[in-house]
């Protein structure tokens, strides 16, 4: 039976768009699945949603699971749970992941709970590997890795006996794979049928907004933390994002004192960054936030507090006071910017 | 119309003051080592109970699962205005993840029954899961709305809610009995009423009995004790795994699907950081290095 070993990715859609989480665990699914001789399925409910199928085949898929029904228009727990629920029972996936997203965390416990599956929240890596327990080696298992305890400590947690393995995985962690447009793929048609109950909830009204801000595509991030003070405070971290053209990020603990929105937080619990420079301003570097920019390219950090843990792993070391030091640094930026146009020096 | 309500909380250590000694060898969390608070989302479904009350009539009946010190966060909820407390505290629910927690606390929502709602925080400080909500809600059979900001209307039969979501807002309208999972944008919660913490401070369950004698010793007897909280109605009951009717096989360690298989440390590479000194001649340099190195 290959189907045991198959590893479905939940495949989240609005308006005709596949979520980005999505297509990065196409990719995750594809080098599990060569890991344990499976195939990748990809679960795609909606209406008219049937062209998304290829999408899902170029990222990786293997079988598009296409359940196509007006009911399923806009994502609803219990219609989309009953078809999942209805699906897995019928072809025994050995994994399914879906994105740590507010509907993949909407979804997935309920239909954790309906299979009595083992469930692990807001992955941030995954791998295979063996687990021995009372003498019993357990092969091949999905060790699902994310951050615990407020970010202190990274837990490994595996699902033994009961499958499928489900976990929901932080969005941006996986890297997003390339589509290949040659792949083919089966598509399987799913007939939906619901009970009177799996339509107990109706949706009135439904807004949604884009991203605020694009932390993870931002080439240069200036974040604030705790040490900013104040909202007014904040307004300097602002200013330097605009000067040398980034984004404004956060820590949790700005963003829980209300200096910043939480769309713009950086951390295990905020969004995972990568940009080629980011300037910690009043970041002390609390574990949580430090595994959200640790694989930054250059890391400036300006901190009053000499032994601040953010200058562990600073490429730049600046202690002082940062409502003295960001207005000088903007200074001496347009300085320097407008010597190099005068001057032509710099290409 | 008045409403009846279970608000099923937590008590969560206070992940800001951590320190490696609360691990256990097994992976699992040693809570004794930390201070520990109701979850705060949790008091904003509480709050969003109370004032259903406060608006509707009904009751507020709030359950916790944990050792017995989490009867602390139950007398956090009588100052607040609850009606009714339930502790469930049982060996045997020691070492559940999240699929046996939300079975034992479905076996203690259908033991309380009668309930047009179930409140609980979208999620928990320590675990961050948000998942023994919705899946409380699926042992029940009930529908679930996640987010739960604001009710909107309440008629017979149904509610009308608006949920909060990190990129939106959405309408929704379910029949009940329902399960919310509620944000912390959704209220302030109230703080506990001084006339209540006058009269409920003495509030506790049998298991505080002998810790309490050692304050009060002048109650003598752990039954003068019980009897005179009992006459009262301050008794916090305490539910065991037989008390709820619960199959065994499904709570704690056996009902478990999830094992820690190992926790790590968090460890960075370090590096060695080159000091700039906070001058404006200083941070020219550096904006030059970045410059040349066309990081700017």
């Amino acid at each position: 039976m290959t189907e045991k070993r198959d590893v479905w990715i939940f495949i989240e859609q609005d308006a005709g768009r596949i979520a980005s989480v999505s297509l990065e665990l196409l990719g995750k699914g594809r080098e599990l699945a060569e890991r344990l001789g499976g195939r990748v399925g990809a679960l795609l409910f909606g209406h008219q949603v049937a062209p998304l199928a290829e999408t899902a085949i170029h990222y990786g898929a293997d079988v598009v699971y296409l359940a196509d029904h007006a009911e399923l228009a806009l994502y609803r727990t219990l219609p989309y749970s009953r078809v999942a629920i209805d699906l897995v029972r019928a072809h025994s996936p050995s994994i399914i992941l879906l994105g740590a997203t507010a509907v993949g965390r909407d979804l997935a416990p309920r239909i954790a709970s309906a299979l009595r599956a083992g469930l692990t929240a807001d992955c941030t890596a995954l791998q295979i590997g063996d687990f021995e327990q009372r003498g019993t080696l357990y092969r091949d298992l999905l060790y699902q890795i994310r951050p615990a305890f407020g970010g202190n400590v990274i837990a490994t947690i595996v699902n033994p006996r009961m499958h499928p393995q489900m976990a929901t995985v932080r969005e941006g962690v996986m890297p997003l794979g390339k589509p290949d447009p040659t792949r083919q793929g089966e598509v399987v048609q799913v007939e939906a049928r619901f009970e009177p109950q799996d339509l107990a909830l109706e949706v009135l009204e439904r807004q949604s907004w884009p991203p605020l801000c694009d932390l993870k595509g931002a080439d240069i991030i200036v974040a604030g933390g705790a040490g900013v003070g104040s909202k007014e405070n904040f307004a300097l971290i602002h200013e330097l994002a605009r000067v040398l053209g980034g984004e404004v990020a956060a820590s949790r603990a700005a963003v829980d004192a209300g200096y910043a929105g939480p769309e713009r937080q950086v951390g295990q619990t905020g969004v995972t960054v990568r940009p080629r420079l980011y300037i910690a301003c009043g970041i002390s570097g609390a574990v949580q936030h430090r595994a959200g920019m640790d694989q930054s390219g250059t890391i400036v950090a300006i901190n009053t507090d000499p032994n601040a843990p953010i200058f562990g792993i600073a490429h730049y070391k600046i202690v002082g006071d940062l409502k003295e030091v960001i207005p000088r640094l903007i200074r001496a930026y347009t300085c320097k910017l407008a010597n190099s146009q005068t001057g032509g020096a710099k290409t | 119309m008045p409403y009846h309500s279970i608000v099923l909380v937590k008590q969560v250590p206070d992940t800001a003051h951590i320190t490696g000694e609360v691990m256990n060898e097994d992976g699992t969390i040693n809570r004794a080592a930390l201070p520990a608070i109701m979850n705060p989302e949790d008091m904003n479904a509480l709050e969003m109970a109370l004032q259903l009350k406060d608006q509707h009539g009904g009751t507020v009946t709030v359950v916790t699962m944990g050792p017995p010190r989490a009867a602390e966060v139950l007398r956090e909820a009588l100052y607040r205005g609850a009606d009714q407390v339930i502790l469930l505290s049982d060996k045997k629910f020691a070492g559940s993840d999240t699929l046996a927690t939300s079975y034992a606390l479905k076996c203690a929502v259908e033991r309380i029954g009668g309930y047009d709602l179930v409140f609980c925080g979208r999620q928990a400080i320590d675990g961050d899961t948000a998942q023994v909500g919705p899946q409380v809600a699926e042992k029940l059979g009930i529908p679930q709305i996640t987010y739960a900001e604001a009710i909107l209307a309440l008629e017979e039969g149904s509610i009308t809610v608006r949920r909060a979501l990190p990129l939106g807002r959405e309408t929704v309208r379910c029949t009940l009995p329902c399960l919310l999972t509620v944000v912390g944008s959704a209220n302030q919660p109230r703080p506990p009423s001084a006339q209540r913490m006058l009269a409920c401070k003495l509030a506790a369950s049998p298991l505080e009995y002998a810790r309490l004698l050692e304050t009060w010793p002048e109650f003598g007897t752990e039954e003068a004790l019980d009897r005179y909280l009992t006459e009262r109605g301050l008794r916090i009951p305490v539910w065991s795994a037989a008390d709820i009717g619960a199959d065994e096989a499904l709570l704690g360690l056996s009902g478990s699907p999830t094992k820690v298989l190992k926790v790590d440390y968090v460890v960075f590479e370090s590096r060695t950081s080159k000091e700039i000194p906070p001058t404006e001649e200083g941070l020219s340099l550096l904006l030059g290095d970045l410059i040349e190195e066309y990081i700017l």
